[in-house]
């Protein structure tokens, strides 16, 4: 008896935290996206009715646009450039021993234990140091510091054992060292790739703090974004967060579903040999 | 043909020589140097350590990024290992991912328009003073909004998702026959989590508070959108030099302090450590 109202008591006692921490996690979203459509000029209580305005002005913000295009752009190019150094990086980790493997490694992952802060500073100065002017090109240079570490992480934490038996295998065929890097490795490393290039993606579009640093008129979103938090509370920004939310909850689930319906295909492939 | 393979590095190492090592020695020699008359002065000299660490208002800051940093990564983990265990064991495998990709949505809005949100929480006529008003809890608006603690709810939202999902990926890790063996052996649940569950459980959960640590330590915008002007941390109080005094000696040599912080802890607990295995 006393066993059965413990279980009930346990289950409803998981179920509470669990639902308690989706609360706490869904508390301040909801609210950004329930006062992004305030018909009124504060978004905090009450809430006087249904507006799309806020949106509309968004649109017709013609800096925020062009620095919407300028992370997108920023964002491709830093995930493109930290993959591919990230993979020729894990490879002749993978591939190397002792101290060349151990510096190698400390080289590439010792970043993530600096803040995006010391980091840009350091940017910062050096430009300083070397005479230039600060850039979304200094900004592209840092964020691909700030990507290689964590998809060097993901890429070499896949590239299994295996691997040399396929690069026999290629070599046997002729294929110069390159060539196997770029015609057998990478193709059998695609999922690692692709999701580092994903989180490098995700980093740079989100990222503010170097981006503060080192732009002055060729600005990204989040400095844009910024710039609005400085004018206070207003139902704007509630809107710009809600489309920034909207966009990336998109993108995921398209990659989702073009990730089942890759998966489904190759399955189908497999049935049929 | 052993040897080549080490070569595909080497873009990887030039950009990070160029875009890392050599910021960061140059940071290290700013750090030292002053600022005259709007003039750099590369005379080596500790002014500046002096200036933030001596008497002065700039040390409470450093204490308060540290404590700030400490209090944040502890309450996220004990936040986030409840939902990972209940999740990792107590709850069906399709249903747990399902609740995490839920609980990891709110991720993808911007990190600062999250804690641009908190302050419509937590304002003087935000969500939360104006339902206790309502209700009659509180007969005057509580001050959340603009303090430390506000800051600190901010570390912990986000935190709380990467430590959930980092505990979450330990606790699945261990296999189930280490439970079986521990019920066999006699253990009760609370006797299996202290001695198996946790231990085997601390790398992946140090590592990742070490790095909710070392984002806490760094991070700018989140105290300076919601800890207000009155209590800085260490990191505003770096931007500060910058953009009040033009002192970029000055904010060098508070990221040098930043850095010793970090490096002071990965000290302490680095041997736990697994940074490899995020």
């Amino acid at each position: 008896m006393i066993a059965s109202w413990l279980r009930i008591f346990g289950l409803a006692g998981s179920a509470l935290v669990l639902l308690g921490y989706l609360i706490f996690v869904y508390l301040p979203v909801g609210v950004l996206i329930l006062y992004s459509f305030q018909d009124g000029s504060v978004p905090l209580p009450p809430f006087r009715g249904f507006s799309t305005r806020w949106y509309a002005e968004i649109f017709s913000d013609n800096r925020l646009m062009a620095a919407i295009w300028r992370s997108g752009l920023l964002a491709v190019s830093s995930a493109f450039l930290a993959t591919v150094l990230a993979f020729g990086a894990a490879y002749a980790a993978v591939k190397s021993t002792g101290v060349n493997k151990a510096v190698l490694n400390w080289l590439m992952i010792t970043p993530l234990t600096v803040s995006y802060l010391v980091l840009g500073l350091g940017l910062l100065l050096t430009l300083q140091w070397v005479g230039l002017s600060r850039s979304i090109w200094s900004l592209l240079m840092g964020h691909v510091v700030i990507s290689i570490p964590i998809s060097f992480l993901i890429i070499s934490s896949q590239l299994g054992r295996y691997l040399e038996t396929f690069e026999r295998a290629a070599a046997d065929l002729g294929a110069s060292p390159l060539k196997t890097l770029v015609f057998v490795v990478a193709p059998i490393s695609a999922p690692s790739l692709v999701a580092s290039f994903f989180i490098s993606l995700t980093t740079s579009w989100d990222e503010f703090v170097m981006a503060f640093l080192l732009t002055r008129f060729d600005t990204t979103l989040p400095v844009e974004i910024w710039a609005m938090l400085r004018r206070g509370l207003q139902p704007t920004t509630n809107a710009v967060g809600t489309l920034v939310f909207a966009v990336s909850l998109g993108t995921i689930l398209i990659l989702e579903v073009c990730w089942t319906l890759w998966n489904r295909q190759n399955k189908s492939a497999e049935m049929d040999r | 043909m052993l040897r080549r393979p080490l070569l595909f590095a080497v873009p990887a190492v030039v950009w990070m020589a160029v875009f890392f090592v050599a910021p960061f020695i140059l940071l290290i020699l700013f750090s030292f140097w002053r600022i005259e008359d709007q003039q750099l002065v590369r005379e080596f000299g500790l002014q500046n350590y002096e200036r933030i660490l001596g008497q002065g208002p700039y040390a409470v800051s450093v204490l308060r990024s540290i404590q700030v940093a400490l209090v944040s990564t502890l309450l996220s983990c004990l936040v986030a290992y409840p939902v990972a265990y209940l999740l990792a064991f107590k709850v069906q495998s399709r249903l747990a991912r399902l609740f995490l990709v839920l609980a990891l949505l709110p991720f993808w809005t911007s990190y600062l328009v999250r804690s641009y949100s908190w302050l419509l929480v937590l304002g003087q006529s935000g969500v939360v003073n104006t339902a206790l008003l309502n209700t009659g809890l509180i007969s005057e608006p509580l001050k959340i909004a603009y303090t430390k603690w506000a800051t600190i709810i901010g570390f912990v939202h986000f935190f709380s998702m990467l430590m959930l999902v980092t505990i979450f990926a330990a606790l699945v890790k261990i296999p189930k026959s280490y439970r079986l063996a521990a019920a066999d052996l006699g253990a009760s649940a609370v006797s299996t989590f202290v001695r198996v569950i946790l231990p085997l459980s601390a790398p992946g959960l140090l590592t990742g508070a070490f790095l909710c640590f070392v984002l806490a330590i760094g991070d700018f915008a989140t105290p300076q959108i919601l800890g207000g002007g009155q209590e800085m941390l260490l990191s505003q109080t770096a931007m500060l030099f910058m953009q009040r005094n033009f002192d970029y000696t000055a904010t060098a040599a508070a990221s040098v302090i930043m850095m010793g912080l970090i490096l002071i802890v990965y000290l302490v607990i680095g041997r736990w450590l697994r940074l490899e295995r995020i």
